[in-house]
């Protein structure tokens, strides 16, 4: 069962090949079996799973049930979950149960999906490698020596290692798609308000955009549909029509224009990542696209603007965990001052503190103009590139990732060297546009991946795209060895 | 970019995390080599440039004034380690 897509899931539950308990009790039993060396999920939440599994059982009985109803699924542990320990792979948040549901969650749990669990991620998705989560590092099911990228390692692994045909992630420079890439499975990220925030726990409010990940681009067209849509309580979500993401997945991609910018070939790019890349475009062409040449000429800023404007949000996001009215709290606190600085120092780890730094001081006084309002001039220069890009081509395609995945610690000394690992992801946070990661080859045993960026609302397009290129290709199916 | 002590000494308590000084060195290496990164940004040119404060233009959202949210103080309650009778228990920090 664990092979089957999401739309196969869906019809053995309607023609009672099996029943959802059958499949929870499945994938549960996956998760006991292999999660213990992956450490893909914080939390399991096996015995809700089955009382949801046999409600969902119910629904679909009826005959009412919507297409999603009955089959599992991971939350990241950044969204917020009733009833449920939503830590951020923390120390800060170890203990916090949330008395609400994100919207993501609500609007899945609608459909009669079955939460299965949590799953692990870079502290407060500040992290390329999962190496930053207080629970310990996710490991890649292709090679446990490597990392599955992240921040959403957890729930790219999951769905890598067949734990669950689908996971809930977060984007804020790449968190979906450079996971995906490096664990072989597909994600999207929307355009910026298209899945509400409300629920989810804030890195940089400017460019967090959560989105599914699953094995293929059906499977994240089914999702999208269900987790998209204008939430009021978010006031950054779009008030704007979901399309039918699934109804134009076999559209004709002939005449598509297909724009490759020469930026994201250019050095620092493992040649094999670059091959596997233009393999698939060579395809895409057989399959009628066209490609053009296009230039993003201020790609070059990317890095640097994000290391500015996400820094300083996560500075102000996270100037709320203060010890006094929830998580982490130190010990004998002599005075107000201690109570907070010692609450933050200790609840947390390296990389938050360090970014919260980086953050506070391009805020500080004397330094703002330098700093943040440069960066968001830089930040309008990529959106202008792109815009002016998307008058001549329909999808832009390049790598996900400069290189496959690389072992534990190979980046842990030099931060800088982990931020440039989003080096191809930022750009499309930073102007708010829609980007997916689908897997195009394997490099030494592990998964490259292709990456799509849309024009803003365009995922409908991209969707198809993916799924087209999924027909001939076999990229997406291919599962790690020994987890059969 | 170079990073004196006082300006950790500064941006830690700007940003109430403590930073013990055998740590100082390592922290300011580490920051000025993102700080050496984001200074790239100094050298686009930006003249004339309208800062990017949203990617679609949107407006913040207003909302009809009224209340919304209901009462659920008992179920916040369960979030803090000591309640009394409504009110949240906390160390004593403040003589």
């Amino acid at each position: 069962m664990h092979d089957m897509s999401i739309a196969e899931l869906a019809l053995g539950l309607r023609a009672k090949t099996f029943s959802s308990r059958e499949l929870t009790e499945h994938f549960l039993a996956r998760i006991g079996r292999f999660n213990p060396d992956l450490n893909a999920l914080i939390t399991v939440t096996g015995e809700s799973a089955l009382v949801s599994a046999d409600a969902a059982d119910k629904q679909l009985k009826n005959g009412l049930a919507h297409d999603l109803c009955g089959i599992p699924l991971l939350h990241k542990d950044i969204f917020c979950t009733r009833g449920t320990r939503t830590s951020c792979a923390s120390k800060m948040l170890h203990n916090f149960i949330p008395p609400y549901d994100a919207t993501v969650v609500e609007n899945l749990a609608q459909t009669g999906m079955v939460m299965l669990g949590k799953t692990n991620m870079d502290e407060f998705a500040m992290g390329s490698s999962n190496e930053t989560s207080f629970y310990g590092a996710v490991k890649n099911p292709w090679d446990t020596a490597k990392v599955p990228g992240g921040s959403s390692g957890g729930s790219a692994a999951a769905v890598a290692a067949r734990l669950s045909p689908a996971a809930t992630a977060t984007d804020t420079g790449g968190s979906i798609r450079q996971p995906a890439a490096l664990c072989g499975v597909s994600g999207i990220k929307p355009t910026y308000g298209r899945v509400s925030r409300w629920g989810m726990i804030a890195f940089a409010s400017s460019l967090d955009q959560g989105g599914p990940i699953a094995k293929t681009a059906q499977d994240c067209a089914l999702l999208l549909g269900a987790m998209a849509g204008f939430d009021s309580r978010d006031s950054t979500s779009v008030d704007r029509p979901v399309p039918n993401y699934h109804a134009s997945l076999n559209d004709s991609i002939q005449g598509l224009k297909i724009g490759i910018p020469r930026e994201y070939f250019s050095s620092g790019l493992d040649g094999r990542v670059a091959k596997a890349v233009q393999d698939s475009l060579t395809i895409l062409r057989e399959l009628g696209a066209e490609l053009v040449d296009i230039s993003l000429p201020n790609s070059h800023l990317s890095v640097p603007a994000y290391y500015v404007i996400a820094p300083a949000e996560a500075s102000a996001n996270l100037a709320r965990f203060d010890g006094v009215r929830y998580g982490y709290r130190c010990e004998n606190p002599k005075d107000l001052e201690d109570l907070y600085c010692r609450s933050r120092s200790e609840g947390f780890g390296e990389e938050v503190k360090r970014r919260i730094l980086i953050g506070t001081y391009c805020l500080s006084a004397g330094y703002y103009d330098a700093y943040y309002r440069k960066a968001q001039q830089a930040r309008a220069l990529i959106r202008q590139d792109f815009t002016q890009a998307f008058d001549k081509v329909d999808v832009v395609m390049g790598p996900t990732c400069p290189t496959p995945a690389f072992r534990f610690g190979a980046k842990g000394d030099d931060p800088v060297a982990m931020y440039l690992e989003d080096i191809y992801t930022i750009a499309t946070n930073l102007a708010g546009l829609p980007g997916m990661s689908i897997p195009c080859g394997l490099v030494d045993g592990t998964p490259v991946g292709l990456q799509l960026i849309g024009n803003y609302f365009a995922e409908a397009q991209m969707l198809n795209v993916a799924h087209q290129l999924q027909q001939v290709t076999p990229w997406h199916a291919l599962q790690p060895e020994g987890l059969i | 970019m170079t990073l004196k002590y006082t300006d950790i000494e500064r941006l830690a308590m700007l940003s109430r995390l403590a930073v013990n000084e055998t740590d100082y060195s390592a922290v300011c290496a580490r920051l000025e080599s993102v700080l050496a990164l984001v200074d790239q940004l100094q050298a686009a040119d930006t003249a004339g440039v309208q800062p990017m404060a949203h990617p679609l233009n949107a407006s913040q959202a207003l909302r009809a004034d009224r209340i919304t949210e209901f009462n659920q103080q008992q179920a916040f309650e369960i979030l803090s380690d000591n309640t009394h009778e409504g009110l949240y228990l906390v160390p004593k920090v403040i003589d």
